[in-house]
């Protein structure tokens, strides 16, 4: 039971309940949209970058509360922030989740360790790290933002 | 289970060793069953024994066990058959990898061989996605039509334009119990029906087999596919049974050894009978633990198992209803003798996932998703339910358990 209140900190079930940034927006803003197959996780992701920086981001869809969390969490945390640091936040997010880019990684280097608290409000999803199962719920956010800052217009 | 004619709870779960393990600290409840029955040791001690003893390949060998391994896997098409009320099992029962594949063997086979562009087949919204996806797959190939059977708010097939949809129609293909609502459908009628239509019928009976007595005679119908591992056998084996002037007529699916008469450098001559349809070794094993949990089902008689479960369907449908009242849904019929043991429960405001993951600290079994229902997910205005199904083990006890624990989830997201 411990491990089930480490999952559903208070942040997380507030985040849930009264999900930040929701809502989707216009282009030019890009719009991109992440399933979870398993349970049937929807994000869509809205993205407006001025001058390299996340001027404005929106969460729509449905889904468990882990996954809806975890979108409006990482929805205030890259508010505001560049594209490069928005990028090294997902790197960290999915450090914290044991996810680190296998790639990345060289045989015989030092793991990294994981600034939590670089991370603030995002490191009460740490506890999904003891329920392998719901790891995609948590991602499933992240990997959309990734996807979205991919589709960006060359500027 | 010898001369066991009521059924008796207790001595079915000393059955099933999972059962008296623990789960969190917590005796296990499974209600799990719709996704993967749990084996009884029988089964378990029929597949050791088999590799301990007998292990060869099949159809090959003149050895005495491999004519021992040939024996045992054409046998379990006979019990697979005299299960199923089929007047010849040896000539009908196909084995496949999964029920998954036997109805890709299904398209492939028979409706590649008839199916043309501006034929129809009839579907229905309440399908698995292993009775949609092959039949999309192919209608890419060949361009025929597919059409859908409805469903009403009652949550059962909406037959009221039948007609309409069987007319010119080459095949109906439906489940015979959902595996989301827990609708049983009535097939005698829909088979009735279809061939009055000139139609054939293909039954998924993943849910059915399990839990009533399926009689492909009594029904009349052509075609009928099932997934052992949900009838308390093995993974790794599927089964598809057709009536032997179809399946006689049929091409086969996937090529290979075992298949074949003969093979020359410009061709190859298929085999008769289901091994047309069985390239490449067999489920061998699984075929062995089938025909064990065939026997352990008729031990206990299937009339005694879907008694059981009627009662405990009730149970849970009356004991949710006043516990819960109108702060959780079912989604499914309201209680009778055509509703089954499947509940697909919603909660406003908790998700599935979030349910089953709190049931599960409760030592309690759910499946959360979409039970790969996904044009019925949609019909029903729902993303996932946690669905808690039921099996010969289950007792009112464990719905008992289910209650406390979705009392305790309530609690923690409201």
């Amino acid at each position: 039971m411990a491990d089930l209140e480490e999952l559903y900190r208070e942040i997380i079930l507030d985040h849930y309940r009264n999900p930040r940034n929701r809502g989707e927006l216009q282009p030019p803003a890009v719009r991109v949209e992440g399933f979870n197959p398993l349970c049937g996780d929807e994000i869509v992701l809205s993205l407006l970058v001025e001058d390299g920086t996340v001027a404005d981001v929106k969460i729509a869809g449905s889904g468990c509360s882990i996954s809806q969390s975890s979108g409006s969490l990482m929805s205030a945390a890259i508010k505001g922030k560049t594209v490069e640091q928005a990028r090294g936040l997902i790197a960290t997010f999915k450090q914290m989740l044991s996810l680190g880019d296998d790639d990345a990684i060289e045989e015989g280097a030092e793991p990294v360790p994981v600034n939590l608290r670089s991370l603030g409000e995002l490191a009460a999803l740490q506890g999904v790290v003891k329920f392998p199962v719901r790891i995609k719920c948590a991602t499933l956010s992240w990997n959309t933002l990734a996807q979205g800052l991919d589709e960006l217009p060359a500027s | 289970m010898e001369g066991v004619t009521e059924f008796d709870l207790a001595a079915v779960r000393r059955d099933f060793p999972l059962l008296s393990k623990q789960l969190h600290g917590r005796r296990i409840v499974y209600l799990d069953s719709g996704a993967s029955a749990l084996p009884p040791h029988q089964v378990v001690t029929a597949m050791a024994t088999y590799q301990e003893t007998t292990h060869a390949n099949v159809h090959r060998g003149v050895y005495g066990t491999a004519e021992e391994a040939t024996r045992l896997y054409e046998l379990a098409r006979k019990d697979v058959g005299r299960f199923l009320g089929s007047k010849s099992g040896q000539d009908e029962v196909v084995f496949t990898k999964n029920c998954t594949e036997a109805f890709n063997l299904l398209a492939r086979s028979w409706g590649r061989a008839n199916l043309r562009a501006g034929d129809a087949i009839v579907l229905s919204e309440m399908e698995h996605h292993a009775n949609i996806v092959p039949w999309q797959q192919l209608q890419e190939m060949l361009g025929f039509e597919i059409r859908w059977i409805g469903i009403t708010e009652e949550r059962t097939l909406d037959l009221s334009n039948l007609d309409e949809l069987l007319d010119g129609a080459k095949l109906l293909s439906i489940t015979a119990t959902s595996n989301v609502l827990g609708t049983v459908n009535p097939i005698t009628s829909l088979a009735e029906r279809a061939h009055a239509a000139g139609a054939l019928i293909a039954i998924d009976a993943a849910q059915a087999v399990p839990h009533a007595p399926v009689d492909v005679t009594a029904l009349d119908v052509d075609f009928l596919a099932f997934s052992p591992h949900k009838m308390y056998g093995p993974t790794g084996i599927g089964v598809l049974w057709a009536r032997a002037e179809l399946l006689n007529a049929m091409p086969p699916f996937l090529g290979g050894g075992g298949m074949i008469k003969d093979v020359r450098l410009d061709g190859f001559i298929p085999a008769d009978g289901p091994q047309r349809f069985e390239a490449g070794t067999p489920p061998i094993t699984e075929a062995v633990g089938l025909s064990a949990a065939v026997h352990y089902l008729e031990s206990l008689g299937m009339e005694a198992v879907h008694e059981h479960e009627r009662a405990l369907t009730s149970y849970a449908l009356s004991t949710l209803a006043a516990e819960f009242g109108s702060s959780i849904s079912l989604q499914g019929p309201t209680d009778g003798p055509l509703r089954a043991g499947v509940l697909s429960i919603t909660i406003d405001g908790i998700h599935a996932h979030d349910v089953a993951q709190i049931l599960d600290t409760y030592g309690v079994c759910v499946r959360p998703g979409h039970h790969c229902a996904k044009p019925l997910m949609r019909r029903l205005g729902v993303n996932a339910t946690a669905r808690a199904s039921f099996g010969i083990y289950n007792g009112t006890d464990d719905v008992d358990v289910l209650v406390e624990a979705l009392h305790a989830t309530i609690k923690m997201f409201g």
